[in-house]
């Protein structure tokens, strides 16, 4: 609950601090904002669940953890940055204070109590989203993803309401216990499934899962790329958390109808996400489709929704959004560097010959990469591991095997780039990268191996 | 003589009718973002979309004798507020740069 305060207020501040002449104070401002959010966040770590304002919010050692990975996500993405400062059009000051107010809209969808809350939050985080999109103002392909990602956001929110609504004509109330309560009692009336079913629909479209995805990749590739692994990695994490929320603590007691339907759905997800990445000439376009992917793994332990699953989503949401930041950490000074008519490279090719060119960032998109295709020794193998692990205990075994196949389809385009990277030849402009950028990757690389090698550090801790 | 409170006129209909009205109305807002290629008419559309929740949850809170939906109906308000705010000055600065605002007109992101 401290960082929803302290953010809401660090925010205020950042806006203000825009006023000051030079720019240069705004980057530190807002790592050390953020860093004491991340204090604020686990003040209240081993303390039980506690409801706070009336039974809207909680916390717990599991909303504590969620908040700490988009805490730390955000970190790293606000730490590389730093090229605002070179563009006269930017606003450094507005983006800061709204990627810190949008960072309140996931903490309020992570700990929600009531589907007020999960509305609210859904919402802060959204326009948010939308702003950062567009704000490459002059840029048209900035625009059109804003717009798109609009209109789309829009719609899934209008869904989302209305099977609110259905849920509150049902069971009278818009409390997770209260749902629950109802449902128990058995018999329920036919505007809760409903209702269930279109506030799933509205949740899905936010996380990407197929057959909702089809904003997803124009407006990854459209919205600046800085932005992009803001979407990819903080969107993702709190999305997730607040489905989990939603179907574990509610509605349990419909298991049997709400698993195949998102069975389905895990199985469409997996199989769009992945073959059309098989596709995909820019770099950037290709990440898309492997968030849309990741959604699909993250589905499966949804799916199966066995006492493990809230570990495994965690674990997967920070192994993925780690892998994920590291990947368009080194797009985003190759791009910029290799930008040759305005419009920059995000191609494969824009990768050839760079492990010769610099080793550090090659390296550290092979460890990505690994990471991503669920290679052992990094963190996102054993991710996949846990997923996998609670669909089989749940006994889906089909849904099983499709998601092994697929993620063989995976490593043959995550591989593509480590090719380029190491086997071909590219231009030999050297690719400039600040040493605070350096220190970003490089620990987040770390993070990726060390609980690649020792996952029980992360998993021991919750 | 006591006036009626507007809870009590609002019963005076089935609470069936006000469903079905709001969902044609939420189904009609389906369609005109499904349809329509204008910017503006699609944003009307989704407009449409919240405002058929609002009269859903004013009836059902209506026959529950329960405030919270009405709460619920003020924070959907406020927030499709801010929606439209962000969503003009989106659709303004497409303007600007095409001098169109019709849909069809984006199609700068392919695969």
């Amino acid at each position: 609950m401290y960082p929803i305060i302290l953010l809401s207020f660090l925010g205020i501040v950042v806006l203000f601090l825009g006023f000051a002449k030079s720019k240069a104070i705004l980057l530190p401002a807002t790592l050390l904002f953020l860093a004491v959010a991340l204090v604020g966040n686990f003040v209240e770590w081993n303390q039980g669940t506690i409801i706070y304002f009336y039974n809207m919010l909680a916390v717990n050692n599991l909303t504590l953890a969620f908040n700490g990975i988009v805490l730390v996500s955000a970190f790293m993405i606000v730490a590389m940055t730093r090229g605002f400062q070179d563009d006269d059009e930017a606003q450094p000051a507005e983006y800061y204070a709204i990627m810190l107010f949008s960072l309140v809209g996931a903490f309020m969808m992570i700990g929600f109590e009531n589907l007020i809350m999960l509305f609210l939050g859904l919402e802060i985080l959204s326009v948010a989203m939308y702003v950062l999109t567009g704000s490459d103002k002059r840029n048209l392909r900035s625009n059109e993803a804003a717009l798109k990602y609009f209109l789309m956001g829009a719609f899934a929110t209008g869904i989302l309401l209305f099977g609110i609504a259905l849920l509150y004509g049902a069971t009278g109330s818009f409390t997770l216990t209260g749902i629950q309560a109802y449902i128990g009692q058995g018999n329920p009336s036919y505007l809760l499934y409903g209702g269930l079913l279109l506030v799933l629909i509205g949740m899905l479209f936010k996380v990407s899962a197929a057959p909702f995805h089809f904003w997803t990749p124009d407006v990854y590739e459209g919205a600046p790329t800085i932005f992009t692994a803001f979407m990819a990695t903080i969107v993702k994490t709190a999305g997730f958390a607040a489905l989990f929320r939603l179907l574990s603590h509610s509605f349990t007691g419909i298991y049997d109808y709400w698993w195949i339907t998102l069975a389905v759905i895990t199985v469409l997800t997996l199989l769009v996400g992945n073959i059309i990445a098989v596709y995909q000439d820019s770099f950037k376009r290709m990440l898309a489709y492997s968030s849309i992917s990741h959604a699909g793994y993250l589905l499966i332990a949804l799916t199966a929704m066995t006492p493990q699953t809230e570990n495994s989503i965690l674990f997967y949401s920070m192994a993925y959004s780690v892998a994920t930041i590291c990947a368009f950490g080194v797009l985003i000074p190759l791009a910029r560097e290799k930008a040759m008519t305005g419009k920059p490279r995000e191609t494969y090719e824009a990768f050839n010959g760079l492990a010769r060119n610099n080793p550090l960032l090659a390296f550290v998109l092979t460890v990505s990469m690994l990471s991503l295709a669920g290679i052992p020794l990094t963190a996102g193998f054993w991710g996949k591991f846990f997923v996998f692990g609670s669909a089989a205990e749940r006994g889906i075994i089909w849904l099983l095997v499709v998601a092994i196949l697929m993620s063989a389809v995976g490593i043959y385009y995550y591989f593509r780039v480590i090719m380029a990277a190491y086997m071909k030849e590219g231009d030999t402009a050297e690719i400039r990268v600040a040493p605070f950028y350096k220190i970003v990757l490089v620990t987040a690389t770390i993070i990726t191996l060390l609980f690649g090698i020792a996952p029980g550090l992360f998993t021991g801790l919750v | 003589m006591q006036e009626p409170s507007i809870p009590d006129i609002i019963q005076l209909i089935p609470l069936k009718s006000y469903l079905i009205l709001s969902t044609a109305l939420f189904v009609i807002g389906i369609l005109g973002v499904l349809i329509r290629r204008n910017a503006i008419v699609i944003f009307m559309s989704v407009e449409l979309m919240l405002n058929s929740v609002n009269l859903l949850l004013i009836a059902f809170s209506s026959y529950k004798s329960d405030p919270s939906a009405q709460v619920f109906v003020f924070f959907i308000m406020a927030v499709a507020a801010a929606e439209v705010a962000v969503g003009l000055a989106i659709i303004v600065m497409i303007y600007r740069n095409t001098r169109t605002i019709d849909i069809g007109f984006l199609n700068k992101l392919k695969g």
